[in-house]
């Protein structure tokens, strides 16, 4: 499982770096909501620097979408499913390989967006807090991560994709978003300590998210 | 000759449609067989449900010695299709295509470089994108996924569509090769001169049933 996971994995990042829509269209996407944020809540009234850690989940769960759609979008090219059916791969493995991917990309645009918030909101987790903000975004990630995973091979095979993927994904990403929040303030806040039941909770959605993916991915695969 | 596909009375539904409506047929380990018949007929529908893309609802099916009703999943990487879809991510070159499927399949890198090497892939077309090739071009890529599988039973839908001739040639070489080393070959063409030399046997499909067989110079 192992195995096949890091080949999807690999197929889909490579798949990203040629085509480079993380890179060269989701990233700067990212970057010109963080600023609309900073027009639209004047820094100079301390708005900005207090919502940081919600406007930064916002931010990620946006672009996501797009990542997740992309994601969803490289297994319905014409034969695609079909030649992955045909495969010896296990469809565990399959859906670790794309939330893997998924989740590197993730990351990397969570880094770029936490020093957009520290340079253009002024706001920056205390020195105690970042070992919570580095265990908040890894677990965060692999929830919003595999849930993706999951609803982007549930809607892949409808036509009304583009329009569906959000419309299911986003409630089921609404407690990962405050859970994710929540870690975050206690983390800007200097008070970590605050923030690790919140971690504890993203811990469990990350599981059940994974487990229930890893079992569902196959009939998924079959099915739609 | 051990029996490779074994149907009886077998039945396959595209929603509520059955596409395959009672099929009859048998078919023995290295044979080469032409499957035609007019547009809708269920031609492309028998070689998916043979593959264990489409579910077998009612009748025996088996393949490969195993039990379609039951289980369609496990003999799946012993079956090669060759579809009019391809099947390939146009992302990515030729190289990275024929490697990942091979591997995906559980064979190895010298297996895709070999398959590549028999397509002339090897060359300046390995890393050119898939988006960028011609219908043609894609066709052999999609061969070479499929030669690099070393697959038991080879299921072929238009193979020759958008071949120039030399491809066909090529094709129908290795087809020919594939039979004689033991594979099982289901060809679905409309190509009836081409096809039918290559096949040893034909069968008709027409309104989702299997309606008569016959040898190649009788159709």
């Amino acid at each position: 499982m192992l195995r096949d996971a890091l080949l999807i994995a690999g197929r889909d990042l490579r798949v990203e770096w040629r085509s480079r829509v993380a890179t060269n269209q989701v990233a700067p996407l990212a970057l010109v909501i963080v600023m609309l944020f900073a027009f639209a809540l004047d820094p100079a009234r301390g708005i900005l620097a207090r919502a940081a850690p919600g406007l930064f989940w916002v931010a990620v769960v946006l672009c996501a979408l797009l990542i997740v759609q992309r994601a969803a979008t490289v297994e319905s090219g014409d034969g695609v499913r079909d030649a992955l059916r045909l495969t010896a791969l296990s469809p565990a493995g399959m859906f670790l390989g794309k939330v893997l991917a998924i989740g590197a990309e993730l990351l990397a645009l969570e880094a770029l967006l936490l020093v957009g918030v520290i340079v253009l909101y002024n706001a920056a987790p205390s020195t105690e807090g970042w070992p919570l903000v580095v265990a908040t975004a890894a677990l965060a990630t692999a929830c919003i991560a595999a849930a993706g995973t999951l609803y982007g091979v549930l809607a892949s095979g409808l036509r009304v994709r583009d329009t569906l993927l959000p419309l299911l994904l986003l409630p089921v990403l609404a407690p990962v978003l405050i859970g994710a929040t929540r870690a975050f303030e206690a983390a800007f806040a200097g008070v970590p300590a605050d923030g690790w039941l919140w971690l504890g909770l993203l811990g469990v959605f990350a599981l059940v998210y994974i487990v229930i993916g890893a079992l569902a991915y196959g009939p998924l695969l079959e099915e739609t | 000759m051990e029996t490779v596909i074994h149907l009886r009375g077998a039945v396959a539904l595209l929603g509520r449609f059955p596409a395959l409506a009672g099929v009859d047929l048998d078919v023995a380990a290295g044979e080469i067989v032409l499957v035609r018949g007019p547009n809708g007929a269920g031609k492309t529908t028998l070689l998916r449900a043979l593959a264990g893309l489409v579910p077998f609802t009612a009748g025996d099916a088996t393949v490969l010695g195993h039990d379609l009703r039951r289980d369609r999943v496990r003999h799946r990487p012993r079956v090669g299709l060759l579809s009019f879809h391809g099947g390939l991510y146009d992302e990515l070159t030729v190289a990275d295509n024929v490697w990942f499927w091979t591997r995906a399949a559980g064979a190895d890198q010298a297996d895709a470089e070999a398959a590549m090497a028999v397509l002339g892939l090897d060359g300046r077309l390995a890393g050119v994108d898939v988006a960028k090739l011609s219908s043609g071009q894609r066709r052999r890529v999609a061969l070479a996924v499929l030669l690099a599988r070393r697959p038991e039973l080879w299921l072929l839908d238009e193979p020759h569509a958008g071949l120039d001739n030399d491809a066909r040639d090529l094709l129908d070489g290795l087809v020919r090769e594939a039979a004689t080393a033991g594979a099982t070959v289901l060809v679905a063409s409309h190509e009836l001169e081409r096809a039918g030399a290559l096949a040893a046997r034909q069968v008709v499909v027409s309104g989702g049933i299997v309606r008569d067989e016959e040898t190649p110079g009788a159709a």
